[in-house]
C-alpha cells in the first residue's frame, strides 16, 4: 500500500473521471439542500487539475498534491474550492518521501482532516464532508487498507442522509435538510474509492 | 430554458465586459480578473471598500462600485463565491497603504475564500480587515450554526461605509460603523417563482401554481417555508412580524426601508407592497428616513421579493445622505 508519484497521479485523474461522470448527481443532490453548484464547480475545477498534472514533471506525491491544491483553490469557488483546496495543501505538506506507506498515508489524511475542520469550523454530526473524513481517518490509523477506507467511506457518506445540517448552506432549511445525502460527503466518497482503485492497481 | 445568453460558461465575463462598457467613466475591470473598480483606483489615502460574491445577484455587487461607495467588486461564478486569487486581485488593486476592508456575506464560501485572500495579503504587508454581513432573519442565529445569511441589507453596508471611508476615516472607523450597521439592519424575504441557474438549466426548488416560498435567500435555494398564496398585504404582515421584534424599535426610532425585487418583480408590485411597509411603520408610530424600491440585490429571475429595515440615528442618516456615484446607487 504504497504511494508514489505515478499513484497520485492515476489517484487524482480517477476522482477527475468520477467527478465528471456524476456531475448532474452531485447537482441534483446540492439542489436539494444547498444552491445546486457543487457537480458544476468541481468539475471546472477537476478537469483544470487534470489538464494541469498531465504529462507534467512531479518529483514527490507531495509536489503532485501541491499543484492539485492550488489548481483547486483558484478554480473551483464556493465553498469547496477553499475545503479541497485545503485538503490537498495540508497533504502535501504532511509528507514528503518520494513514497508513502500506509503510516504515512494516514498521517496524511488526518493532517487534511484538521485542515478542513479548522477552514470550514465543522465538526462531526453537522452533515458536512467531516462526516465522511473523521471516520476515515478513525480507520485508517488502526491500519491503512485500501479495501476498508472504500468501505468506511461509503457507509460514512450513506449515513449522512440521515442527519439534520447546522452547518454550510443546508443548515438553512433545519429539518428539510434530512432524508438527503450531503453533497461534499458524496464528493469525498469519490475521493477515497478513486485512492483506493488507484493504490490496488499500482500493486 | 429560455434565456437571453449565448455559452453559459461566457456569462459573467461578458456580463461584466458590458458592465464596464455601460460606465467606462466610472469603472475598469482588473485585466484577467473578474474583479470591477472604480477607474481612478487606489484612491490615495482612502480606506479601500470591498465586496462581492457569486454572480446573479445585479446590480449588486459591480454596480455600487463608486465614489462614496466600494472601490472594487469581486464576481464569482453565479451563485458561487470568488477564488482567493481573485479577492486578493482586488485588494492589490484598491490598496493606497490606508488599508483595506473586505464586506463579506455570510455563507460558508464566501467567508472562507475572503479570509483565504486577507491572509494572502497580510502575508504582502496589506493591513486587511472584514465585517461579515448577516441581516436575513428567516435564518435562525446561533453559535452553533452556520448563523444567518448576508442578503440585501449589504447594499447599506456598502453605502454607509464607503460614505466614512471618502470623509478620510481610518480602517478602525470604517470597520466600525460597517459593523455598527450590520447590527442595525435586518431582512427578510419571499418568492412566487423560483430562478433557474444558467448550468444547470434548473430551477432550485419547486412551487405549485397557488404556493410561496418563505425566508428565501438569495441564491434560488429553498425558504424556511412553503405556504398557499397570500396577499400583498397578508405577505407584507408575515414578513414584517418577523422583521420588527429583531430591531427592538420605540416611538421615536427612525429607519430607513428597502423593497428589494428579487430580478424579476414588477416595480408596479413592489410599490403596492411599500404601501402596506409604510402604513406598517406609521401605525407603530415609527419614523422612515428614506424609503428605497427597486432591484438591488437579485438572483436572477425569481419572482419575489425582501423588506429590509435599517435603524438610523444621526451619523447613519447624514452617511446615507452623502453624494454617491456608484452607478446602481446615485445620490
Amino acid at each position: 500500500m504504497n504511494l508514489d508519484v505515478q499513484t497520485t497521479i492515476a489517484w487524482i485523474q480517477k476522482l477527475n473521471d468520477k467527478i465528471q461522470s456524476n456531475k448532474d448527481h452531485l447537482t441534483s443532490l446540492d439542489r436539494a439542500i444547498g444552491d445546486g453548484d457543487h457537480g458544476i464547480n468541481m468539475a471546472r475545477g477537476f478537469q483544470e487539475v487534470s489538464k494541469v498534472i498531465e504529462g507534467a514533471e512531479f518529483s514527490s506525491p507531495s509536489d503532485v498534491l501541491k499543484k492539485v491544491a492550488t489548481t483547486v483553490m483558484s478554480k473551483v469557488g464556493g465553498a469547496s474550492g477553499p475545503l479541497y483546496g485545503t485538503a490537498f495543501l495540508k497533504m502535501s505538506m504532511a509528507n514528503k518521501e518520494e513514497t508513502v506507506d500506509g503510516d504515512g498515508l494516514a498521517g496524511m489524511l488526518e493532517e487534511a482532516l484538521a485542515g478542513i475542520k479548522q477552514r470550514g469550523k465543522a465538526e462531526k454530526g453537522e452533515k458536512t464532508m467531516v462526516d465522511v473524513w473523521e471516520p476515515v481517518v478513525e480507520a485508517m490509523n488502526e491500519e491503512f487498507d485500501s479495501g476498508r477506507l472504500r468501505e468506511v467511506a461509503q457507509s460514512s457518506m450513506e449515513a449522512t442522509e440521515e442527519l439534520k445540517a447546522t452547518k454550510g448552506r443546508a443548515a438553512y432549511l433545519k429539518d428539510r435538510s434530512i432524508g438527503h445525502l450531503d453533497p461534499g460527503s458524496v464528493s469525498s466518497f469519490y475521493l477515497f474509492e478513486a485512492m483506493a482503485e488507484a493504490l490496488e492497481e499500482s500493486e | 430554458m429560455k434565456k437571453l445568453i449565448n455559452d453559459p460558461n461566457d456569462i459573467v465575463t461578458e456580463m461584466l465586459d458590458g458592465f464596464v462598457a455601460a460606465y467606462p467613466n466610472a469603472v475598469r475591470r482588473v485585466p484577467d480578473t473578474t474583479v470591477i473598480v472604480r477607474k481612478d483606483s487606489p484612491v490615495e489615502n482612502k480606506v479601500g471598500l470591498i465586496s462581492g460574491g457569486g454572480s446573479g445577484h445585479e446590480p449588486a455587487h459591480a454596480g455600487f462600485v463608486g465614489h462614496g461607495m466600494l472601490d472594487a467588486a469581486v464576481a464569482g461564478e453565479v451563485f458561487t463565491s470568488p477564488t482567493p486569487d481573485q479577492v486578493f486581485e482586488a485588494i492589490k488593486a484598491v490598496d493606497s497603504g490606508a488599508g483595506v476592508l473586505l464586506v463579506i456575506k455570510n455563507y460558508t464560501g464566501d467567508v472562507m475564500n475572503f479570509e483565504m485572500a486577507a491572509e494572502l495579503a497580510e502575508a504582502e504587508g496589506i493591513k486587511v480587515d472584514h465585517v461579515v454581513v448577516n441581516d436575513d432573519v428567516a435564518v435562525e442565529d446561533s453559535s452553533f450554526t452556520t448563523g444567518r445569511r448576508g442578503v440585501a441589507g449589504t447594499v447599506f453596508v456598502h453605502k454607509i461605509a464607503g460614505a466614512l471611508a471618502a470623509e478620510g476615516a481610518s480602517l478602525e472607523e470604517v470597520k466600525a460603523v460597517a459593523e455598527k450597521v450590520i447590527h442595525n439592519v435586518k431582512t427578510m424575504g419571499m418568492a412566487l417563482k423560483p430562478c433557474i441557474m444558467p448550468a444547470s438549466g434548473e430551477p432550485g426548488f419547486e412551487l405549485a401554481e397557488d404556493e410561496m416560498e418563505i425566508g428565501i435567500g438569495i441564491h434560488g435555494e429553498p425558504g424556511s417555508e412553503t405556504k398557499k398564496m397570500a396577499s400583498a398585504n397578508e405577505i407584507v404582515d408575515e414578513l414584517m412580524e418577523h422583521v420588527l421584534p429583531e430591531l427592538e424599535l420605540s416611538g421615536s426610532d427612525e429607519v430607513a426601508v428597502m423593497v428589494n425585487g428579487m430580478g424579476a418583480t414588477p416595480a408596479m408590485e413592489l410599490y403596492v407592497l411599500n404601501k402596506r411597509v409604510q402604513e406598517q411603520l406609521s401605525e407603530k408610530g415609527i419614523g422612515v428616513h428614506e424609503t428605497f424600491v427597486g432591484d438591488y440585490m437579485t438572483a436572477l429571475e425569481m419572482a419575489g421579493f425582501s423588506i429590509t429595515l435599517l435603524k438610523v440615528d444621526d451619523e447613519l442618516k447624514k452617511l446615507l445622505d452623502a453624494p454617491s456615484k456608484a452607478p446602481a446607487f446615485l445620490k
